[in-house]
């Protein structure tokens, strides 16, 4: 794929007339192997980056390797215009290459946050990265100009830079993405860009007029600042989840509430709150269509009027959606940056089907216990999906307090479902939320099903009015994995899930939190 | 562990005189204060400013001014409230039930509820500036089962027919936490790093306090029991209180230093006294009078955000038409005798620049009691002797509003965040019991001065000013939080020159404060001082009985 870059080289040499210890020119080579690897890698870095954040992995890499090529030719013409002091300005082009090239991935990991800009920065960084590095070919075969006849340089050059190639093709999948991860490759290479630089102030010494320090100096503090960056990567979240996580983390970030990671792998994408998986794409229509059907068959007549709080993902919200009678869906999530990244963050936004565009649904960011205490407009179906009770702070959304402000915002007849945490991993804090929603005046079905990132996964529905449970999915949606048949067997649960005696989550006691703890941390 | 609060011989060192390194030294301790002191940059300071009771008005009674009010501004009231904290709030609220129409509650402050006032100008939540909980009562204490009733506190009565408090309205979990060495635990009693002797000696004192959880006198009564007048005063009982709580622990081998500290820190918390300072009778009645059955939790307790704010604002609401704010008596003179007896009350706006006058059947005194030798003019003249046994504590409290949470290492934030190892009382959080869990807070921090002599005290108090009381606040958080002077945006400091009375030895069964609850011809009295120890309970306890006792005596006229 460089061949076309390369062969434009070949018009752009000019030659100054400067002289060099003949003996130092095979080391020289060894500069052209380190660059031409550490171009590629940049390449590889930004193209991979790029198909993880906005998916669409074809479309990504050829974007990528097209402007990265068209500023490699770039780059080489711009070469032209440099006509002195060609050693100095090689050794600035290494430090700006290392800096660039080598913060091109905590920069774009930081980007994530804002979506918008992300494009603008993710091709303006590779198109100068790309500039860089074609400066430093031709620079260098002018370096080497007098020394070697042309033939022999352009063939040797090239030969080199295509071994860089082949090395950092191979290393990329291989070693560096498994090994050190995405920030730290960027990181490491960096420095193997200033180190070239650094060294060349002593193998270019007789091409460079005046002092040196000063150079010396730009570029140890280069190599000093990415290390740091290797060093304190170790210790930033972002790396230590990079460890954690199976999958590449495509987009981290911690709001003031909690931290949000995606990860995407071969099975689809994950989203992570707190390090607790919330989801993953490739099972969660067993999730939500378990979530969501259930309390909106309850309803009687058809909902139109439907409250989720919690799941700021949009995936219920998606479900919702499929009935025809609904007028409005109230989404109540505190974290807004939650709810806009599965506005905004393209593999989200498509796989709850941009749900929250829809102009039936209304976000509110806010604490869903503190909302609840205002009054509205009652409600046909509500649909529970908090994080797992492991804090306080989650407890306090599963207390008799909670499901009894929450009763006074249904219209009469109306379904809820919640889900509860497992029933198998955790059957103390499953069967201390049903409980605790009976306490809170429902009558309540317990109900399960697998879901193979989760294992078997509980649930509540429940109605104030007694009720049998459903037996009928609804027709004409389209479910995956909801039939008349699953219907019915999601409310059989086995014997190792049943009934344990609990206390009631309340506020002042806030005994679930002190069961979910207990049981899960036999699992850590 | 109080020993680094200078005592009165240091005291008499003007505070704001005082470098920074001996302020801190002087508050919080030399290691402290050496460590604070150790960079030399300038610590960050917030905005703030000291709040609430201004002395001028009552430096002008002590001076002796006084005012007659023109002739013209005298009118004819039934009843006469000097005070409008819960007593006398209580006193009104009792009142207006029996049909009394006739009568006026006059407040020196420009807001109601004396040292269970709250704050309300933080738009993120209203705060304490005093009292901030009430345990839950049980079902005997039925005017405040009333009240609470009233209220929508409670939900029902259980089967035995004890009051049902609605859950929102109690403490939520988690309720306490303690700071020691560089982590926090749960609950008050730190069981981290606990040995087998301390373990031994903590199941020995809740035995011997569950003990008099159990106990009854003749007539059935609990040794204690709140309001106490509803106690037993049983010899076996008031012998209690002719000892510190620390001779009663020594003479029981309790040398388990965090059972000690448990126990000094609960009179700190409850009395401003430390536990060599405090009445063993007092000290026990902390534990055992929250008890309903032996073995038991302690009842539950109950709050808001503003803590006992809330039933100041309903107490308030009730009787507003009756309240003058900002209008203070300034000499209460009885008059006539017998059947005549009536008594006219001068007042004084709080500027010192109206006088208006009263002319009244009946009185109810619902201020602090020392004050009587003030306002009461025969008692100005010669005061009973049982006045002076009314001795008070000085306390700080500080509203930090912080825009984010500290972190914190270890269990996360409680309602009641408490510093094992500082003279302070740590901190309470208005936000959580809002249930606002992430953003910006307000925390109460609350520092008593556990001086031996309270005019020593009263002097540290008043003489340290704004910035050294932030300086001392800050700088004993920043143990626990690092960063809480940058998230600090506001720091606010009340100073509470008598703060509460001080249940030492032998004052509560001393016969002193059973006197001083006699009616002194047509003044009647109510305040908590009159329990001997500062509670919601009492004061209001005193205000019925006053309400009571006024509206009988007027019946019969
Ligand atoms: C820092 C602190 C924390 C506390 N925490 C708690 C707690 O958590 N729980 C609890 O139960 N108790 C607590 N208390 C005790 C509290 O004092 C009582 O609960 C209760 O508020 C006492 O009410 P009171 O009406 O008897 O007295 P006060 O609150 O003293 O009310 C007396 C009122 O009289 C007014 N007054 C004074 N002079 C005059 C005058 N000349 N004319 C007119 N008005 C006058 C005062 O301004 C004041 O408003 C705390 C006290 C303090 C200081």
């Amino acid at each position: 794929m460089r061949i076309e870059s390369m062969s434009a080289y070949e018009f752009v040499i000019r030659i100054p007339h400067s002289a060099m210890p003949m003996n130092r020119t095979p080391i020289l080579f060894l500069n052209v192997l380190v660059i031409a690897t550490c171009g590629l890698i940049y390449e590889l870095l930004a193209g991979t980056l790029a198909s993880y954040v906005l998916g669409d992995s074809v479309t990504q890499f050829s974007l990528i390797i097209g402007i990265y090529l068209f500023a490699l030719g770039a780059g080489a013409w711009l070469s032209g215009f440099i006509e002195t002091e060609l050693a100095r300005k090689f050794i600035d082009v290494e430090l700006g290459v290392a800096i660039l090239g080598g913060l091109s991935a905590p920069l774009l990991f930081l980007s994530f946050a804002h979506l918008s800009y992300f494009q603008v920065i993710l091709y303006g960084l590779v198109f100068a990265i790309g500039t860089l590095v074609g400066l430093e070919i031709p620079l260098l075969m002018r370096l080497l100009k007098d020394h070697l006849d042309f033939k022999e340089l352009v063939s040797r050059v090239l030969a080199f830079d295509y071994v860089g190639a082949l090395a950092a093709s191979l290393l990329f999948p291989l070693f560096l993405v498994p090994k050190l991860g995405l920030v730290r490759t960027s990181l490491v290479f960096g420095i193997l860009n200033a180190g070239v630089g650094l060294w060349s102030t002593w193998l270019m010494r007789p091409l460079i007029r005046g002092s040196v320090t000063g150079m010396r100096v730009r570029a140890v503090i280069v190599i000093a600042l990415l290390a740091i960056g290797v060093i304190k990567a170790d210790t930033l979240t972002s790396l230590a989840e990079d460890a954690m996580f199976a999958d590449d983390i495509v987009y981290a970030r911690t709001t003031h509430y909690q931290r949000i990671i995606v990860t995407r792998g071969r099975a689809g994408f994950q989203l992570f709150l707190n390090g607790n998986l919330q989801f993953s794409s490739a099972d969660e229509y067993r999730y939500h269509e378990a979530l969501v059907h259930p309390a909106m068959t309850l309803a009687g007549r058809a909902p139109r009027r439907v409250l989720v709080l919690g799941g700021g993902d949009g995936l219920a919200v998606r479900e919702i959606l499929k009935y025809p009678s609904i007028e409005s869906v109230t989404l109540v999530d505190l974290d807004e940056e939650m709810t806009n990244l599965s506005r905004r963050f393209p593999p989200l936004a498509e796989l709850n089907g941009r749900a929250l565009e829809d102009l039936r649904v209304r976000v509110v960011n806010r604490d869903a216990m503190i909302w609840l205490e205002e009054p509205s407009e009652p409600y046909d179906a509500a649909i529970i999906d908090f994080p797992d009770p492991n804090t306080f702070a989650l407890g306090k959304l599963y207390t008799t307090r909670f499901y009894r402000l929450l009763k006074a915002r249904l219209a009469p007849g109306a379904g809820v479902s919640i889900q509860c945490t497992s029933p198998l991993f955790a059957r103390t804090a499953f069967w201390c939320i049903i409980r605790t929603i009976e306490a809170a005046g429902f009558s309540v079905r317990p109900y399960q099903t697998a879901v193979p990132s989760f294992g078997v996964w509980g649930f509540a529905l429940a109605r104030v009015a007694p009720f049998d449970v459903p037996s009928r999915a609804p027709s004409n949606m389209h479910l995956r994995f909801l039939d008349d048949q699953a219907m019915s067997a999601l409310f059989v649960l086995s014997v190792d899930l049943g009934p344990v005696p609990v206390e009631i989550n309340r506020l002042d006691n806030q005994a679930l939190v002190r069961y979910y703890e207990a049981e899960w941390r036999r699992y850590e | 562990m109080n020993d680094n609060q200078g005592k009165s011989k240091k005291a008499k060192v003007k505070a704001s005189s005082l470098s920074r390194r001996e302020l801190l030294a002087a508050f919080l301790g030399v290691p402290v204060a050496l460590a604070a002191c150790r960079s030399s940059a300038a610590p960050r300071f917030p905005e703030g400013r000291i709040v609430g009771a201004s002395d001028a008005f009552g430096h002008r009674l002590r001076d002796g001014q006084r005012v007659e009010p023109p002739a013209d501004a005298w009118q004819h009231v039934n009843v006469v409230i000097v005070g409008g904290g819960i007593a006398g709030l209580t006193a009104a609220w009792r009142l207006l039930k029996a049909g009394e129409e006739d009568f006026i509650v006059l407040e020196l402050e420009p807001v109601p509820g004396g040292t269970s006032q709250s704050g309300s100008d933080s738009s993120i939540v209203p705060y304490p500036w005093g009292a901030h909980y009430l345990p839950a009562p049980m079902k005997e204490n039925a005017a405040l089962v009333e009240l609470l009733d009233e209220m929508n506190v409670l939900e029902g009565r259980d089967a035995d027919g004890e009051p049902i408090v609605a859950e929102q309205f109690l403490c939520r979990d988690p309720e306490e936490r303690v700071f020691y060495k560089g982590r926090w635990y749960e609950g008050l009693y730190l069981h981290a790093g606990q040995n087998a002797v301390d373990v031994a000696q903590l199941a020995a004192f809740n035995r011997e306090v569950d003990g008099w959880a159990a106990w009854r006198d003749r007539r059935g009564r609990r040794a204690f029991s709140i309001p106490i007048v509803t106690g037993s005063d049983d010899a076996e009982v008031t012998a209690l209180d002719r000892i510190t709580m620390d001779e009663w622990m020594k003479e029981r081998g309790f040398n388990s230093p965090r059972l000690r500290w448990l126990v000094d820190y609960a009179c700190r918390d409850d009395y401003g006294l430390t536990v060599e300072q405090t009445s063993a009778w007092a000290g026990l009645f902390y534990f055992a009078s929250r008890m309903r059955v032996p073995g038991d939790e302690a009842q539950s307790l109950i709050t808001w955000p503003e803590g006992n704010g809330h039933l100041v604002a309903h107490l308030y609401h009730k009787a507003r038409t009756k309240v003058r704010l900002g209008l203070a008596a300034s000499e209460i003179i009885p008059t006539g005798e017998g059947n005549g007896a009536s008594v006219d009350v001068v007042a004084l706006s709080s500027d010192g620049r109206n006088a208006v006058g009263f002319h009244a059947q009946k009185v109810i005194f619902a201020a602090p009691h020392f004050l009587t030798k003030y306002l009461i003019r025969p008692y100005r003249e010669s005061a009973p002797p049982d006045v002076a046994e009314f001795q008070y504590g000085a306390w700080m409290v500080a509203n930090l509003f912080l825009k984010d949470r500290p972190a914190s290492v270890g269990f996360p934030l409680a309602w009641d965040n408490v510093l094992y190892e500082s003279p302070s009382l740590g901190y309470v959080a208005a936000t959580h019991q809002r249930g606002l869990d992430r953003g910006p807070t307000v925390f109460t921090y609350y520092y008593p001065l556990c001086d031996d002599d309270p005019r020593a005290a009263r002097q540290r108090l008043l003489e340290a000013d704004w910035k050294s009381w932030a300086d001392v606040a800050l700088t004993d958080l920043s143990r626990a939080h690092r960063e809480i002077r940058s998230l600090t945006e506001r720091l606010d400091v009340m100073r509470w020159g008598h703060a509460m009375i001080r249940p030492r030895p032998n004052f509560i069964w001393s016969g002193a404060r059973r006197r001083a609850v006699e009616p002194f011809r047509s003044i009647h009295f109510a305040h908590t001082d009159l329990s001997g120890i500062a509670l919601f309970e009492e004061a209001f306890d005193h205000g019925i009985r006053a309400a009571e006792e006024v509206s009988a005596a007027m019946a019969k006229n």
